[in-house]
């Protein structure tokens, strides 16, 4: 062989080698997924997957797993935060982008920056700190006898200020995608500044504010350390605020060490990852799609 | 003013310094046939039925309006084209009389053959040195001092040992921009082409820099087959031996350039070299 | 028009009441973690491991899931790079722009991206109780290497898809094949690779959902890959679940220093991108 093909050989054999890794990247989010369905199987073998979804008794020892606390309790805690967030991001986004000054706009990209930078378990720690007692002794005493401030509403509003910064990043990149001209004309009709924003740029981005919000949910969903050190994890479906709750993430983390010990524990606990890895893959597959036809479609705009 | 004249002296003293290379290429080899070809990208026709013949050991100037397709043309000479998605390309293209596009020919081994002068200086992301010392180690110089021996050889050949030379492992990038083309020329010549590829080689260039690539040409054409695409006409008058011109992807006019620029035969070419279009 | 530009008024001052309740927000999570964190917060704690009574607020410090959080950063972000690098060379290198695969692996990143990593957690798990192994350094560094995969990864193809034409047509009439043209790539890209690992270990870090079951804990510093390493995250878990005031106080240090080294990292990336930015070759 002379030295052209042994070149050749070793840019081919390159090639298949990144080849064969590209495969595996690909493949993980199915190895993921199958390994968990495999291991989830026999629960589901046992009873059907709306049972179980539907099931509102969690007794491992008599072999009960209902997991609509979990699913409520996610859907609490996941909905407080996106409800106290939108608006919040919303009307921040807006303004850093359509308004703020320059000056302003750093200090709050600097600021929402460390906020997005600070870990989950420390955004818990807080949450334990200041809004767990803020909840019991300010809030709670107005509604109900007694809280202890562990509670959906506690974890909602960790979460929602935990999502804030992604929302306020990814608004800002959908604002930026509406052409400035389609602004100054609708300025030039003699459109107050407000109206052009609501009626322009609002208007024209909400299939991008809309994207973003789910993939805040998704993010939402997933979160564990941070909602499970405030959100009391009580078997229960919550009837209020200030309920406990026991969301999918923290049902994982906290049982994981003792599953082994029961039948069928370990296969619920894989069920609960798995549900919430559909959950994310669905969410998350559609806001991506749909942020990539927004870039497409004002990017084919001069 | 004083800048020119001096540099014209530097020139000058170059130019009378033999050009010694380190390797010696077949002095009668080094043609290349083009028979044809057509190129499309997509949809689109860029080139249609061309035809050229480019003499060995003369400099041939592809000359016409912007948009011709004279880049198009001296891509797919080295094969750069088929890098493009979408590009399709038929003919046949003789490099000494065998067809570079046969299968079976090892692209990288054409490409080693003809070295690329790009129209902006893309000197690699490296030292001065590694600039140079990449390629040359790509085909097979091994060995500290023997990488060094070819390195230091094709800076002086360029003319930029004495501005480089205690500069050599600082980043290309911190050169000048008549240094960076003359280094990507260096870089170029280390892996030993037969063929020299100018893409607009100077039109980034400011007009001393030009000037000595220019007079590098001119001293090459000796060692080496050179082709060049540029769209100053001036620059064609000056240094061309062969002219090619094209318009809208064909070839118009083709033959020696006192034939070519200063009698010319088609109505078009006569059109272009008296400006009524560019 | 009263109607209207009252409207306007009422929208920009909660325009401006949101962007400050942000940075009020901000302002006072930095304020609690000071007020709790820096009293407790001392050179024992950075410098010693855990003593014997370390867990009812006596001597000792948490060097031992610093080190652990590092070490599995190190070895997460090795792991990392070695799968990443390949996958975005070839995507950019070997696959044209339009390539359906390369759409479709960029996807799988976002998607990826997506996964809580509580997720790639219990998938680790379950991948070493099959393989036999016990939470340990080892464990750690795979699943946060999961984690970070598709940061990295994304990051990674970003800067490597501005990677110049001009300079990709250099290089290749030098006659380097695709594979030889790796090695330009990644000089070019360099600082932007810096970039990625410094945001993907950033992220990571402070995560500790993924190391809850795989690493372990212990109050020892880990000498070989079998054994269990005591995390960060964990260590501030842990210790604020203590009935103990001290114990509590020293898990707001903990948040404190884990905070700061995220800070630190943030900081870094931002640096290198800037730097990569100024020595980009156009």
């Amino acid at each position: 062989m002379n030295r052209t093909s042994v070149r050749v050989f070793l840019s081919r054999a390159a090639g298949g080698y990144m080849f064969l890794a590209t495969m595996l990247a690909l493949m993980l989010l199915l190895v993921i997924a199958s390994g968990l369905f495999v291991k989830a199987y026999p629960i589901l073998k046992q009873s059907s997957l709306w049972s179980l979804l539907t099931g509102a008794v969690w007794a491992p020892i008599r072999g009960f797993f209902g997991f609509l606390p979990f699913i409520s309790g996610t859907l609490w805690v996941t909905g407080i935060a996106i409800v106290l967030a939108l608006p919040v991001s919303l009307l921040t986004g807006i303004y850093l982008s359509e308004y703020a000054p320059s000056s302003v706009r750093k200090i709050a990209f600097s600021a929402l920056d460390i906020l997005s930078g600070i870990p989950p378990v420390v955004y818990g720690a807080w949450g334990v700190l200041v809004v767990v007692p803020f909840i019991a002794e300010w809030v709670a005493p107005y509604f109900v006898e007694y809280s202890s401030g562990y509670s959906v509403l506690s974890a909602g509003i960790v979460l929602g200020i935990m999502i804030i910064p992604l929302l306020v990043s990814l608004f800002g990149e959908v604002f930026s995608t509406v052409p400035k001209e389609i602004r100054d004309s609708a300025l030039s009709l003699g459109a107050t500044s407000w109206q052009t924003t609501k009626k322009v740029v609002l208007k024209s981005s909400l299939p991008g504010i809309f994207a973003a919000t789910v993939l805040a949910i998704s993010r939402a969903l997933g979160e564990t350390i941070a909602v499970l050190m405030v959100c009391g994890n009580v078997v229960q479906i919550p009837a209020s605020l200030l309920d406990a709750g026991y969301p999918l993430p923290a049902l994982i983390a906290n049982n994981y060490g003792e599953m082994a010990s029961l039948p069928g524990y370990e296969a619920a606990l894989m069920l609960a990852a798995l549900i919430l890895l559909g959950i994310v893959i669905v969410f998350n597959t559609l806001s991506r799609i749909l942020l990539l036809r927004i870039g497409r479609k004002y990017a084919l705009q001069p | 003013m004083i800048a020119t004249s001096l540099s014209s002296v530097l020139l000058r003293e170059e130019v009378s310094a033999p050009l010694e290379l380190l390797h010696a290429p077949n002095m009668d080899a080094a043609t290349l046939k083009v028979r044809n070809l057509n190129v499309h990208i997509g949809e689109q026709s860029i080139l249609r039925d061309v035809h050229v013949h480019i003499p060995s050991h003369k400099i041939t100037c592809i000359i016409g309006p912007s948009g011709c397709g004279k880049s198009t043309l001296l891509k797919t000479f080295n094969r750069l084209l088929e890098t493009q998605p979408g590009a399709r390309i038929t003919g046949e293209l003789l490099l000494n009389g065998e067809n570079i596009y046969r299968e079976g020919v090892e692209v990288i081994d054409v490409r080693k053959r003809m070295g690329l002068l790009s129209q902006r200086p893309c000197p690699l992301p490296m030292s001065v040195y590694e600039n140079i010392a990449f390629g040359c180690r790509l085909h097979g110089t091994r060995g500290r001092r023997k990488v060094m021996r070819k390195v230091v050889h094709y800076l002086q050949a360029t003319g930029l040992w004495d501005e480089v030379r205690d500069r050599l492992h600082t980043p290309a990038s911190r050169l000048s921009i008549g240094q960076q083309q003359r280094l990507c020329l260096a870089r170029g010549l280390a892996v030993e082409p037969e063929i020299i590829l100018a893409d607009e080689a100077t039109s980034a260039l400011d007009p001393i820099s030009s000037r000595i690539i220019e007079d590098l040409f001119l001293r090459l054409r000796q060692q080496y087959t050179i082709i060049m695409v540029t769209h100053t006409l001036s620059q064609a008058v000056r240094i061309a031996d062969h002219v090619i011109f094209m318009y809208l992807g064909r070839v118009v006019e083709e033959g020696p350039a006192s034939e070519v620029l200063h009698h010319p035969k088609h109505k078009l070419t006569q059109e272009y070299l008296s400006g009524s279009f560019s | 028009m009263r109607l209207k530009l009252l409207e306007q008024k009422i929208f920009r001052i909660l325009m401006i009441g949101a962007s400050c309740l942000v940075l009020g927000v901000l302002l006072m999570i930095v304020y609690a973690l000071l007020r709790r964190g820096l009293p407790a917060l001392s050179w024992e704690m950075i410098t010693t491991v855990p003593g014997g009574g370390f867990y009812l607020g006596k001597e000792g410090g948490l060097l031992n899931a610093i080190v652990g959080s590092l070490m599995i950063m190190a070895g997460a972000t090795i792991l990392s790079l070695a799968l990443s690098v390949p996958v975005v060379m070839f995507l950019n290198l070997y696959l044209d722009k339009t390539s359906r695969l390369a759409y479709l692996v960029r996807l799988s990143f976002d998607v990826l991206l997506g996964v809580p990593s509580i997720v790639y957690g219990a998938f680790g798990f379950m991948v070493m109780v099959f393989l036999g192994l016990r939470a340990s350094l080892t464990g750690g560094m795979i699943v946060v290497s999961l984690l970070i995969f598709p940061i990295m990864a994304r990051a990674m193809d970003e800067v490597a898809a501005m990677f110049p034409k001009e300079m990709k047509e250099a290089t290749l009439s030098l006659g380097a094949t695709k594979f030889e043209m790796v090695r330009v790539v990644l000089r070019q890209i360099a600082p932007g690779i810096a970039t990625a690992c410094l945001l993907s270990v950033g992220r990571a870090i402070g995560d500790a959902a993924a190391v809850l079951f795989t690493a372990g804990y212990t109050d020892s510093i880990p000498t070989s890959p079998g054994q269990p390493a005591a995390t960060l995250p964990l260590a501030i878990f842990f210790q604020l679940s203590s009935p103990v005031p001290q114990v509590q106080d020293r898990a707001y240090a903990a948040a404190l220093i884990l905070t700061i080294i995220v800070l630190v990292l943030s900081v870094l990336s931002r640096w290198f991108a800037h730097k990569y930015q100024k020595n980009k070759v156009s």
